[in-house]
């Protein structure tokens, strides 16, 4: 090379100036969050102060009002988010640290395209066939993903979380899993590393997004609790309004939609994914009856992706089992991507098994 | 964002669960209030339970939760060596984990009486379901509710006539666009008109209902799973896998007795009746990476050359390679390894031969150094066995050992340790021919008694120490061999008549599901009630389980309903901006 650097070094850099960005979109992101509640606040501020003129006025607003109010109020914050969620492109609340966030996440993601592109031109094949060129890919994809579903849905609030888990993954994995190009091994010189890889990094990337929508649920579904509770408890002399208040940095929270949404949303990113990994399932079999000479023989990596489905046909169970809806099944969608990332990283590195693709030592 | 409402179940719902989400109150509340129970009382009780989703959800949880240990501890059907290691490590622990069936969890007892309750729940469930839903596919949809307006999903417009248009006439005419607009997006749907009564004037309603396919689905996706357990039970009786290693030159017969090093049938298999053919190879292609190259060493292109013969066919070559398994008779041949087999050639004293053998030695590594038994029990005027290392490209350590640096032929040398006494395979014991026990052997050569190994090249014979004879490492050049040293092949020969059908579930299965989860079941209404000089209408939709585009649905009946309505010019124009702001009701 005249420049003195080969196709896998320039992707390196790239992929190193991805993370860098990926970073920076974190920390707008970061903030558009902690902005958006200070907005809430002071739309509160604003509705509290007419409250205020109504009462001086002479309507007479006992602190039971007040504490019904602040439900309602929650409810009419939930119902605007919820617009705001599915509102198109063109009709989106103009956060401006949002846009910043999404803007650095897109020119990230093209660096990170060109340096997953060029590791695969540098390998000659697809560059998902070792630990290291997976995790690239399959964050990636996890961006990807994220980036396209922005069109249908709002969902920049998960900015911080999606950002935040790529840097973590993908800075992981430059530091801790580069490998070097070498030739592919026998077993996968196969049409279905292609596919069956690429699909499972699919199912992850939706799993991801899935698993933040089930924590975001689970944390509304605590500040709803909480607001009913108010308003059962008795009211304390001072006669305080409102609900409890949570710790700030949830104050968030007041800016998304209902549990309810983000549960119904989250189960229609998993049973996308759910289909994915079912494909990926079969397409394994297939490629294990080729190479090993048998369709499934429980090896490390088959149990747990067989763990993994089970535990989300456990979640679409449990979405249609009364008592288990809400909280309970949030917890098994959470449950599940933990088992996805354990499945990613400790199975690979530490498991004994037949998938030893992944190039470490 | 299910939209159900409890009080409007028909008898074209899906059954149920009584714990089902989407199931009716009332078989919930049976489910409660039991009275006194006899003997058929409990077996209706447990029967209930286990066919109830909340089991059915615990046993899947436990399902994925009594997988796991089998891939912490080694298991005898996936990693047997392990086992055995486990073994010799834990020697405290092995017996404990043992008697759980830790090292074969997934026919322990426990893991089986899982999976069989699950399947039992599911076919209790997904029976009764399949015959109710039978009966709902030949149904017609539901009676309009009398007040839509109580639905969720619901929106209202009204269309003035022009002078001189009958209402009622219009009214009819606007259900009749719709009735044929929902047919034609797939609805099945059936007209309910009511006569004009005292209190109320006559209406035109027709009632729609699609997505029936995602019952369908359903049931087939579960169906299809009982199909997947008993393809892999049935077929797991009438598979077979075994291994064989055939040296080049060498031919293998498909035949118990003959051909296999090891053999594994299922319980029906007859052994007796193998399809009779052979397999001889011819050569082994492999590649290696050239020095200096990234991955160094690192083989691929792995390639078995076969002559194959059947009965009543010509011999046929083919070739087997990893991911591409050769068909024979029904049997899939696997290439699963390969490595050297020097040919050794042991004379006594007199020079007459009493060993001419290719030796398999089993490669240690990527650079192919190799680990390898002579057994010589005749012959010698001692039983001697020999214990030896190839390295197809030997270097020296400093230390003096010998490694190998490439795994090619470059520099191939064959070291031999020689021990005398009791090969132990006198007394018929079955023993390892890959293995020596030196317990009641003395040590004649070797590093560890500071004697020096017999050390060859191909085609060199060294003395045997003691006078014990001669051994030499043949060249196989020498007989026509492409390289100096022949290379064997280990095969695995499977049949297995029920991957076909696990296959065929499989996808019968995903089918299933993506009908399951993404056909949306769902009603739509409409119904026109003629005024004084106006049709007033009303759209309702209904969602029959998970449903997130229902509304938007419903807005886009609304909106090519209107249209339809306009084309014709029979049903009036709508009143100011009533569609306007209905059309954005809809699409809320």
């Amino acid at each position: 090379m005249p420049d003195g650097l080969s196709l896998d070094e320039i992707s390196r850099l790239l992929v190193w100036t991805a993370v860098a960005i990926y970073a920076l979109a974190f920390i707008a992101y970061a903030i558009d969050l902690g902005r958006r509640s200070d907005l809430a606040i002071q739309q509160r501020d604003a509705v509290r102060e007419r409250e205020l003129v109504g009462a001086v006025a002479g309507v007479s607003a006992a602190a039971s009002t007040s504490l019904g109010s602040a439900l309602d109020e929650m409810r009419a914050e939930q119902t605007a988010a919820k617009a705001e969620l599915e509102a198109p492109l063109a009709r989106r609340t103009r956060y401006l640290w949002a846009r910043i966030g999404t803007s650095l996440t897109v020119l990230g993601f093209l660096f990170h395209v060109g340096g997953d592109v060029l590791r695969g031109i540098a390998a000659g094949r697809v560059p998902w066939s070792n630990m290291y060129e997976f995790a690239l890919t399959g964050t990636m994809l996890i961006m990807a993903v994220y980036l396209v579903v922005l069109f249908k849905y709002d969902l920049r609030f998960l900015g911080t979380f999606i950002t935040g888990l790529v840097v973590v993954l993908l800075g992981g994995t430059v530091l801790w899993f580069y490998t070097a190009v070498v030739p592919l091994s026998d077993p996968l010189k196969s049409v279905w590393l292609v596919i069956h890889v690429f699909v499972a990094s699919l199912s992850t990337a939706l799993f991801a997004l899935a698993f933040a929508l089930s924590v975001l649920q689970l944390m509304q579904a605590r500040r709803e609790r909480l607001a009913v509770a108010a308003i059962a408890a008795p009211v304390d002399d001072a006669g305080s309004p409102g609900p409890r208040r949570g710790p700030r940095a949830l104050r968030f929270l007041r800016t998304l939609p209902s549990a309810d949404v983000l549960e119904s949303l989250a189960y229609r990113f998993t049973i996308i994914g759910f289909i994915f990994w079912t494909f990926t399932l079969i397409a394994g079999s297939i490629w294990a009856n080729d190479a090993w000479g048998r369709y499934w023989g429980f090896d490390t990596k088959e149990v747990w992706t067989f763990v993994i489905w089970v535990l989300y046909a456990g979640y679409i169970h449990a979405r249609a089992t009364r008592g288990w809806r809400g909280t309970r099944s949030a917890w098994l969608s959470i449950i599940g991507f933990a088992a996805v990332m354990f499945n990613f990283t400790i199975v690979n590195m530490f498991f004994k098994g037949l998938h030893v693709y992944s190039g470490l030592n | 964002m299910v939209s159900s409402s409890r009080s409007e179940r028909t008898g074209t719902d899906p059954l149920r669960p009584a714990d089902h989400a989407d199931a009716s109150d009332a078989s919930a509340a049976a489910a409660i209030a039991q009275p006194k129970l006899g003997m058929i009382g409990w077996l209706r009780w447990g029967w209930r339970q286990l066919t109830s989703m909340r089991t059915a959800l615990v046993l899947l949880l436990l399902l994925a939760i009594a997988a796991i240990p089998g891939s912490i501890v080694p298991q005898r059907t996936a990693d047997p060596n392990g086992v055995l290691q486990y073994k010799t490590d834990n020697p405290g622990l092995f017996p404990v984990l043992d008697g759980l069936q830790l090292f074969d969890v997934y026919s322990s007892v426990w893991f089986s009486a899982i999976y069989i309750l699950l399947f039992i729940s599911l076919i209790g469930c997904v029976i009764p379901r399949t015959k109710h839903h039978f009966n709902a596919l030949r149904a017609r949809p539901p009676r309009t509710p009398a007040r839509l307006s109580r639905l969720d999903d619901h929106t209202e417009v009204d269309r003035v006539m022009s002078e001189g248009v009958d209402a009622d006439a219009a009214a009819v005419a606007a259900v009749e666009l719709a009735q044929a607009q929902l047919r034609k997006a797939g609805y099945r749907v059936e007209r309910y008109d009511t006569p004009a009564t005292a209190k109320r004037p006559a209406t035109a309603s027709v009632s729609a209902e699609r997505g029936y396919a995602r019952e369908t689905g359903n049931l087939v996706f579960h169906a299809a799973l009982v199909g997947v357990l008993i393809s892999v039970g049935v077929g797991g009786g009438l598979t077979y896998t075994g291994q064989t290693v055939i040296v080049e030159g060498d031919s293998f017969v498909n035949s118990l007795g003959l051909g296999y090093t090891s053999f594994n049938p299922g319980r029906f298999v007859d052994t007796n009746a193998l399809p009779p053919y052979s397999l001889t190879l011819d050569s082994f292609d492999v590649s290696y990476v050239p020095v200096g190259a990234a991955g160094q060493g690192q083989a691929g292109d792995f390639a078995a050359n076969l002559t194959t013969r059947e009965p009543g066919h010509d011999p046929q070559q083919q070739t087997v390679r990893v991911n591409h398994p050769v068909d024979m008779a029904g049997d899939r041949v696997y290439l699963m390894g390969n490595g050297y087999a020097p040919t050794i050639t042991v004379r006594n004293p007199a020079g007459e031969v009493v060993l001419h053998e290719d030796v398999e030695f089993l490669p240690q590594g990527a650079t192919m150094t190799s680990l390898g038994v002579v057994k010589i029990p005749d012959g010698l005027s001692q039983q001697v066995g020999l214990v030896g290392f190839f390295y197809p490209t030997a270097a020296k350590l400093h230390t003096g050992a010998l490694t190998s640096w490439y795994p090619a032929l470059g520099n191939p040398v064959l070291t031999l340790d020689v021990y005398t006494g009791d090969l132990g395979i006198n007394d018929g014991t079955p023993r390892n021919v890959y293995a020596l026990d030196v317990s009641g052997m003395t040590q004649l050569t070797g590093r560890s008694i500071n004697v020096p190994s017999l050390e060859l090249a191909p085609g060199q014979t060294v003395d045997l120490p003691d006078g014990l004879g001669t051994i030499t490492f043949e060249d196989a050049t020498a007989s026509g061999a492409r390289e100096q040293v022949k290379r064997y092949v280990s095969l695995s020969i499977h049949r297995d008549v029920g991957a076909p059908w696990v296959l065929g579930f499989a996808i019968i299965a995903l089918s299933g599901l993506l009908a399951a989860l993404f056909i949306p079941r769902r009603r739509m209404w409409v119904k026109a009630t003629p005024g004084d000089g106006v049709v007033h209408l009303e759209y309702a939709g209904l969602a029959r389980g998970e449903d997130p585009a229902i509304a938007v649905a419903l807005a886009e009946i609304v909106r090519d309903h209107g249209a339809a309505m306009d084309a014709a010019g029979t049903v009036g124009s709508p009143v100011g901006d009533d569609a306007a702001s209905a059309a954005g009701a809809a699409a809320r």
